[in-house]
């Protein structure tokens, strides 16, 4: 019945000490290895056997890969795809994990802001890493746009650098946050029936028809939103990747 | 092989020609790269799809909200580090006030994003 008892995070095993905390192995952690497992899994066995005229499994393996190049070099252009195998990952992780999210009983992991956070972190530093160590400091061209007056400058500079900093914030909530609220929106629908059922008998069984449409309509809804949020993930890293490549220009 | 499209030269030899066949597959591998690459070099509009209007609405408030926070953590930061309580607090908020409208209004697409000039 509590709506929120879904994102709980549970002790599944210890596999260790750090100091004196102890390291567990969580539900969490069991679906982003179940994910792993299957993505690697999933290329593997499409690639294991490449022909010419695919298989099923090949072919699947071969459209995901499309996909994400297409996504890369519209946004970086052909010099974006050497970052290919960083966003190829972080989209089928994000996806997978979505898609694991609308299994009943399973646990999302996407919906917790530490994970959607430190990805976007992740996305961060490779941006600010890879655009000094290539372009040294004219990557700080990116923090000043052209034809700006001098005595404006230090303003707009400030105002930029604050802009930059803030994206892994919206990049993360913005996941974090539609996941947790599709979720929740679930959870209460299905609560509306056991409400309706227990407090009005039988009338009230027949009743939970509606609200259990209403689950039947979100479901497919939250399907679309778990490959959309996966996709504007993947595509705003490549939109930042972009900078980094590209500083200012 | 025999969709029509090649011309009549070819017909008349053997299949097993192999000059033939390579440039056959040579001119088919060519028109392949001019069908299925348009946007290599140009790199296309930078915004995201957000199909419904949750999904905008979201975003927009995102990038606003973000922008804030920000602003107003590196100013509490400063603050503690240089002793300069309240200023740079009041500053750095209403700057970060300011880029959080700055990234609205590029994922809104009302600015043009920096990149895109030239």
């Amino acid at each position: 019945m509590d709506p929120i008892h879904q994102f709980q995070i549970v002790n599944l095993f210890s596999v260790g000490k750090i100091g004196n905390a102890e390291i567990f192995f969580t539900n969490s952690a069991l679906m982003m290895l179940l994910a792993v497992v299957l993505l690697t899994g999933f290329l593997v066995l499409g690639t294991a056997s490449a022909r010419p005229v695919p298989g099923r499994l090949q072919s699947a393996a071969e459209l995901t890969y499309e996909f994400v190049a297409t996504m890369l070099r519209s946004t970086g252009g052909s010099e974006g795809m050497r970052f290919f195998p960083f966003v190829f990952t972080i989209f089928m992780f994000v996806l997978l994990l979505n898609m694991f999210g609308l299994i009943p009983y399973a646990f999302t992991v996407t919906s917790h802001i530490v994970i959607t956070a430190v990805l976007a972190l992740t996305v961060f530093f490779t941006v600010l890493i890879y655009g000094l160590m290539r372009h040294g400091l004219h990557f700080f061209n990116l923090f000043v746009p052209k034809g700006v007056p001098i005595y404006i400058l230090p303003m707009i500079v400030a105002i930029e650098v604050l802009s930059f900093i803030s994206r892994p914030i919206s990049h993360s909530v913005r996941l974090f946050a539609n996941m947790l609220a599709g979720h929740i929106a679930l959870k209460v629908f299905a609560g509306f029936i056991i409400l309706l059922g227990t407090g009005l008998g039988a009338i009230g069984w027949i009743g939970g028809v509606l609200p259990f449409a209403m689950i039947v309509a979100l479901y497919a809804l939250e399907t679309l939103v778990a490959f959309l949020q996966a996709y504007v993930f993947a595509i705003l890293t490549c939109i930042y990747l972009n900078d980094a490549l590209h500083p200012g220009h | 092989m025999a969709d029509g499209t090649q011309d009549e030269g070819e017909r008349t030899e053997p299949p097993d020609n192999e000059a033939a066949l390579s440039a056959r597959l040579k001119r088919l591998g060519e028109r392949l790269d001019q069908a299925s690459r348009p946007s290599e070099t140009a790199s296309g509009p930078r915004q995201t799809p957000d199909t419904s209007a949750f999904a905008r609405g979201f975003r927009l408030s995102s990038e606003l909200v973000g922008g804030v926070l920000v602003g107003a953590g590196l100013g509490w930061l400063l603050d503690r580090w240089l002793g300069t309580t309240p200023w740079g607090l009041i500053v750095l908020l209403l700057l970060g006030f300011a880029a959080g409208i700055l990234n609205v209004m590029r994922a809104a697409g009302v600015a043009p994003d920096r990149n895109l000039k030239d």
